[in-house]
C-alpha cells in the first residue's frame, strides 16, 4: 500500500523491515535508542527490537565502527549511524583502513556487512561540522561502497538494499530532505527492486544532463522546471551510487544531450565532479558540445551558517552553469 | 610476587607481579593477589615437557624466520624473541572456542592455536595481504595498524553475549593482544570502555615489551600499565611476561571469567623484546646492551629448561630430541617459504568487494588487455 510519508520515515520503516527480516540485523549508534536518533531516524525501534539491536553506544565514533567489525565477523550485519558527518572522522582509520580493507586482505574470507549511516550536506542553519559533506573521501577508497538517497522511496529501499548487501557500505542521506515527502510502496518487495547501484533518470530531457544525488537532486530538479519556462529541456540524473558510479547511463544521456553539469554541495577540488567530468570527457568526447561544468562547494571549510546559502549550489548557480554550458 | 602484596622480587617492577616459576627455574606454588584471586598450575610431568617443546619451537621457527629475512627471502619480520612464554602461556590457555585477535607478533600463539606455522608467511614474503578465515582457525587476520584489533575484538565478544555464549564453563571468550604502544591509541582505550559498559567476555593481554620501536614505556604511560583497568571497572593484573605458568595460569583464569560473564580483564604480560621491533629497525640507536644483558638473565627458555633438570622431569635426551624436532619444522617450513609461489599479477584485482564492482571489473579488463598486447613481442 502506498503511503505518502517523509525521507526520514522512509529510512526509518527501512531499517524497521530489515531488522524484522534478518535477526542478525543491529543498529548501533549514539542516542539511536531511546531518543531514536537525534533526527529520530531509529524513532521506537529499541521499543520494538530490544536493547541487545538497537544499542545506544559510548560516545565514540571509532569504537562504533570497530566494534561493528567484530560484530560482522562474529556473523553479524551491523548499521551504524554516525550522527553527523562531521563526527565521521574519528571513525575515519576504523572505516578505510580495516572495513575498506578486510576483505581484501582475507583473501576474500572475511565479508563485512556492514553499513555506515551517515547524515550529510548543509542548509540546516547548524554549527561548525554539521553540514558537511565528505563523500568524495569515502568514494576515493577502495573497498567501500558509496550511496546516497535522494527521496522516501528510495530512502526505504535503499537502506534494505544496502543492509543486505556483503559490501560494506557507507551511506549518505540528505539531511536537509528528511522532511520532504513522497509515496512510498511499503509492500513492494526488495526482489526486483531498482538496483542499489544503478543511477536513475528522474526527469527526461534533451537539451543539456544534470547530474546531481543526495540534496541536490531537489534543487536539480526545480533547476529543471524553472529552465522549462525558458524552453530547454533539461535531464536530471540522480546519481544514487557515488562508488560505483554507474556510468553508462551518465553517458547514454550525456551522448543525447551533449552538455553535462555535475552539482553537489562538496567542494569542487577533487569531488565526484572532477571524477565524471573527466570519464565523461574520455567517452563522450565526440558528443559534448562543451565542457563538462561543476556547480559545487568551494574550496573553503563549511561557512558559518548566516552565509551557507552563499555557499551551497542553488537553483540560480545551476542555471547559471547551464548558460554558460549553451553559450561555449 | 603479587601485585605489591609482598616483597618484590629482584626481577620484578615496582609494584611486583604475578610469578609463578623465577628466572632460576624455582616453582612458586601460588600467588595471590590483593583482590583475593589465587593463580596457580598443576601441570604433568607431561604438560611441563610440552610447554617447553613449544617455548623452544617457536623460538626456533622465529629465528628461521628472521634468518629468510636476512637472505632477502621475507619483506620484512616482526620478531617474538624474548615473548616466548607471553604467548605460549596466554595461547595453550586458550580453549577452542575461544577467538584470538592478534597483532602481527603473535606468532606464537597462532602456533599454540594448532595453525600451520606458514600461515603468516604470505604477509611477509610479500604474497598477500595475510589472509585467511579467522573463524576456521579461532584466530584473526593479523592486524598492523596499531591498537585497531582491540576494537574488533570487543565488538567480537560482544556478539557473544548476544548470541547467548556466556555464563557457563562452556562458554566462549575472546583474547585480544597488542603492546604498550597501543595503550597510547584511543582505539584501545574505547575498546576498554565499550567492554567495560557491555561487561564483554574479552581478555585483554598487553605484552609490554618494554619499547615502542625505540620509545620506551615511559613514553607512553606513567602508571603501570594494568593499573589502567582499575579507570575502566574491570580488573588488571601484571604477571611476568616471561614466565609461562603464571601466563597460563593468569590467561585462563581471566577467559574463565570472561566465559562465566564476569567481563574483561586486562592483563599486563612484563616482558622484553629481545631482538628488534622488525628486521627493519636497528635498537643499538636507542638502547644500550647492558639492558639487553639484563634481561638475558630473564629468558623466558632457560627457566623452565633448568626447571625440568632441577626437579628430573626431564634430561639432556629430552632436550636434544625437542632442539632436533624443532629444527626439523623450521627447515620444512623454510623449504615451503622459498616454493611460495609469487601471485599472478592479475590476482590483484581479486576479492575488493564480496558482489564485484563494475569499476574494478573495466580496470582488470584493461589491465589485460595492456598486458596481452605485449604477448609474442621480443623480449
Amino acid at each position: 500500500m502506498a503511503e505518502t510519508i517523509t525521507l526520514g520515515k522512509g529510512l526509518n520503516h527501512g531499517l524497521r523491515r530489515a531488522l524484522e527480516d534478518d535477526p542478525k540485523v543491529v543498529i548501533m549508534g549514539e542516542d539511536v535508542g531511546k531518543l531514536g536518533g537525534v533526527f529520530r531516524i531509529t524513532d521506537g525501534l529499541q521499543k520494538d527490537f530490544g536493547e541487545d539491536r538497537v544499542i545506544d553506544t559510548p560516545l565514540a565514533e571509532s569504537g562504533i565502527v570497530g566494534t561493528a567489525v567484530g560484530l560482522a565477523i562474529r556473523g553479524y550485519r551491523p548499521v551504524c549511524e554516525i550522527q553527523f558527518d562531521g563526527f565521521v572522522f574519528p571513525a575515519f582509520n576504523q572505516i578505510v583502513a580495516q572495513v575498506a580493507k578486510m576483505f581484501y586482505r582475507s583473501l576474500g574470507n572475511v565479508r563485512l556487512p556492514i553499513v555506515i549511516r551517515i547524515p550529510f550536506g548543509g542548509g540546516i542553519g547548524a554549527v561548525e561540522h554539521h553540514s558537511e559533506s565528505p563523500e568524495a573521501l569515502f568514494s576515493h577508497t577502495p573497498g567501500l561502497k558509496v550511496v546516497s538517497c535522494a527521496n522516501p522511496a528510495d530512502a526505504y529501499t535503499m537502506i534494505r538494499q544496502a543492509i543486505r548487501s556483503d559490501d560494506p557500505i557507507v551511506f549518505f542521506e540528505p539531511k536537509r530532505r528528511y522532511w520532504e515527502k513522497g509515496e512510498v510502496d511499503l509492500d513492494a518487495p526488495l526482489e526486483g527492486a531498482f538496483p542499489l547501484h544503478s543511477a536513475r533518470v528522474v526527469r527526461p530531457g534533451t537539451d543539456a544532463t544534470l547530474l546531481a544525488y543526495g540534496p541536490m537532486v531537489r534543487t536539480c530538479l526545480d533547476a529543471a522546471t524553472a529552465a522549462a519556462e525558458d524552453g530547454r529541456n533539461l535531464e536530471v540524473i540522480d546519481l544514487r551510487s557515488l562508488s560505483p558510479l554507474d556510468m553508462p547511463t551518465v553517458y547514454a544521456s550525456v551522448k543525447r544531450t551533449g552538455r553535462a553539469v555535475v552539482v553537489h554541495e562538496a567542494p569542487g577540488n577533487l569531488g565526484l565532479g572532477s571524477e565524471l567530468a573527466a570519464r565523461i570527457t574520455e567517452e563522450c568526447f565526440y558528443s559534448l558540445e562543451a565542457p563538462v561544468l561543476r556547480v559545487t562547494g568551494y574550496d573553503v571549510p563549511y561557512p558559518a551558517a548566516r552565509v551557507e546559502e552563499d555557499y551551497l549550489p542553488d537553483l540560480d548557480r545551476v542555471l547559471d552553469a547551464v548558460d554558460r554550458s549553451f553559450g561555449w | 610476587m603479587a601485585n605489591g602484596e609482598r616483597e618484590v622480587g629482584a626481577d620484578a617492577p615496582a609494584g611486583g607481579f604475578v610469578q609463578l616459576l623465577t628466572p632460576d627455574g624455582e616453582r612458586v606454588d601460588s600467588v595471590t593477589t590483593p583482590d583475593g584471586t589465587t593463580y596457580s598450575v598443576d601441570f604433568s610431568d607431561d604438560e611441563y615437557r610440552e610447554l617447553y617443546r613449544d617455548l623452544v619451537t617457536v623460538r626456533r621457527l622465529d629465528a628461521e624466520a628472521t634468518a629468510l629475512q636476512r637472505q632477502g627471502e621475507l619483506g620484512i619480520w616482526a620478531s617474538l624473541l624474548g615473548q616466548e612464554a607471553a604467548q605460549v602461556g596466554s595461547g595453550r590457555a586458550l580453549r577452542q572456542q575461544d577467538m584470538a585477535f592478534p597483532t602481527y607478533r603473535e606468532h606464537g600463539v597462532l602456533y599454540c592455536r594448532g595453525i600451520d606455522p606458514i600461515m603468516p608467511f604470505g604477509l611477509f614474503r610479500g604474497v598477500d595481504q595475510g589472509g585467511w578465515d579467522p573463524n576456521e582457525f579461532k584466530f584473526n587476520t593479523y592486524t598492523i595498524v596499531i591498537g585497531a584489533q582491540t576494537l574488533h575484538a570487543t565488538g567480537y565478544a560482544m556478539g557473544i553475549t548476544m548470541d547467548g555464549k556466556t555464563g557457563n564453563a562452556d562458554g566462549e571468550a575472546v583474547i585480544a593482544y597488542f603492546g604498550d604502544g597501543a595503550t597510547s591509541q584511543g582505539d584501545v582505550n574505547e575498546a576498554f570502555v565499550w567492554s567495560g559498559v557491555f561487561n564483554a567476555p574479552i581478555v585483554f593481554f598487553c605484552q609490554n615489551n618494554q619499547y615502542a620501536i625505540s620509545e620506551p614505556l615511559e613514553r607512553q604511560t606513567r602508571i603501570p600499565l594494568y593499573r589502567r583497568a582499575l579507570g575502566y571497572g574491570f580488573p588488571g593484573v601484571r604477571i611476568d611476561g616471561n614466565d609461562v605458568l603464571a601466563s597460563f595460569a593468569v590467561t585462563r583464569a581471566a577467559l574463565d571469567q570472561a566465559r562465566n560473564g564476569q567481563g574483561p580483564t586486562l592483563i599486563e604480560a612484563y616482558t622484553y623484546r629481545m631482538g628488534a621491533h622488525t628486521s627493519s629497525d636497528d635498537p643499538t640507536r636507542y638502547r644500550i646492551a647492558s639492558e639487553v644483558e639484563s634481561w638475558k638473565a630473564k629468558d623466558p627458555i632457560a627457566r623452565v629448561k633448568a626447571f625440568l633438570t632441577k626437579q628430573q622431569i626431564a634430561g639432556d635426551d629430552f632436550f636434544g630430541d625437542v632442539d632436533e624436532a624443532a629444527k626439523k619444522l623450521a627447515l620444512d617450513l623454510r623449504e615451503r617459504v622459498l616454493a611460495m609461489p609469487d601471485p599472478q599479477p592479475v590476482t590483484l584485482f581479486d576479492n575488493v568487494y564480496p558482489h564485484g564492482s563494475p569499476e574494478v571489473e573495466a580496470q582488470k579488463a584493461e589491465f589485460e588487455r595492456y598486458h596481452a598486447s605485449f604477448e609474442g613481442s621480443a623480449s
